[in-house]
């Protein structure tokens, strides 16, 4: 979801640690060592990697293209291939009867099954393309804060390990209780207090 | 600090107070948030609300939509046991307006709206976008986080028992 649209989704994040000086070098490096690859014309199946927040088809992370204002602004991108059950079904079974009257056989084996189903699976993944799923996020890094323009769970999984492989940064979801233990001030006796809460009962 | 997925489902419950408390707060004390968030002229109930009775037997799910939606029915079920889950807020400040979803599981936003940005036609115009979007959705989070400071300093004191929950209790069943 675009952070120029006219509705976004809002998941907040604390960026623990800082990277080393100099840092918009060390930003530029860590991005394009972990810039998105094309999958399409390979097997895989998936693929995860930052990429430009005006160019996100064509990342660009040269000088400090990332760095607008007081922030770092890029996205995230994921390229998933999924390929319909259904269809895997239909080749595999095409497949299959080509292999029997190929040979003459009656029956084929599980081991000689399953090595077309493989490779029925390879063939096919070669010729769907990948739809990119692009999420653009904010890091205001002297606050040690990111707004990540999602509220998908996946994605928000997927941000985490990319961010801590590309920075060897952590980023802490801000829910209830860190946005309470983490962001709110509150002094030590009421962050053991916090702690121990349990939910009220308001129909009591 | 506690493993972040164990504190993720321990205390989802805070979320859904906070919520609960603010519908409490918008019907009772506007005053209070003005107070609270001077850059506020009023925060309102938009056009949803999804509450969860989770006290029964079998779990229920009540939600209401729509721009004039009465709220009734969302009060008979937080007289039943429920507590709010989602909540839709319209913040206004001058003639500037925000609307949002606040989901309580995790106070993540979704349909999160500001008020429009400029057309963007070149790199500057997307570079001021960019910094007025952020400005924008920054002053909405802003007034959340002051409204969620005070709903936590008063659900870690004495008074949230002495004083806060009695009178959410009253106004439930008013």
């Amino acid at each position: 979801m675009g952070l120029l649209s006219r509705s976004v989704a809002i998941t907040r994040y604390r960026v623990e640690g800082k990277l080393k000086a100099p840092i918009l070098d060390a930003m530029a490096r860590c991005l394009k060592e972990h810039t998105i690859s094309e999958i399409d014309g390979d097997v895989s199946d998936k693929a995860v990697g930052w990429t430009s927040f005006d160019r996100p088809f064509d990342p660009d992370f040269e000088g400090s293209s990332f760095v607008i204002g007081d922030y770092f602004v890029f996205s995230l991108r994921i390229e998933k291939r999924a390929i319909p059950p259904k269809l895997l079904k239909k080749h595999c079974a095409m497949e299959k009867a080509k292999r029997l009257a190929d040979s003459g056989r009656q029956y084929l084996s599980r081991e000689e099954k399953n090595m077309i189903r493989d490779h029925v699976r390879n063939v096919l993944t070669l010729r769907i393309p990948a739809t990119p799923y692009v999420h653009d996020l904010i890091w205001s890094y002297e606050d040690a804060s990111l707004l990540f323009l999602s509220a998908q769970k996946s994605a928000g999984e997927e941000l985490e390990a990319l961010f801590l492989r590309t920075f060897n940064l952590s980023l802490i979801r801000l829910f209830p209780y860190t946005t309470a233990d983490l962001t709110m001030g509150l002094s030590g006796q009421e962050r053991d207090v916090l702690l121990k809460l349990e939910a009220t009962n308001f129909s009591e | 600090m506690l493993d972040v997925s164990v504190a993720y489902n321990r205390y989802k419950f805070l979320g859904y107070e906070y919520l609960t408390w603010l519908w409490f707060v918008m019907e009772k004390d506007q005053e209070k948030i003005r107070a609270l968030a001077p850059e506020a002229v009023s925060l309102e109930i938009g056009n949803r609300i999804v509450l969860e009775n989770k006290t029964t037997d079998a779990p229920e799910s009540i939600t209401i939509t729509g721009d004039d939606a009465g709220l009734e029915e969302g009060m008979l079920a937080l007289r039943k046991g429920a507590i709010v889950t989602e909540l839709n807020l319209l913040l206004k400040t001058g003639e500037q307006q925000w609307q949002f979803t606040l989901k309580g599981e995790g106070l993540h936003f979704a349909g999160f709206k500001t008020p429009p940005t400029g057309p963007v036609e070149s790199r500057e115009d997307l570079e001021g976008a960019v910094l007025e979007k952020a400005y924008l959705c920054g002053r909405a989070i802003q007034c959340m986080d002051k409204l969620f400071k005070t709903f936590i300093t008063l659900r870690v004191s004495e008074e949230w028992r002495r004083k806060v929950v009695p009178r959410i209790k009253q106004w439930m069943h008013a």
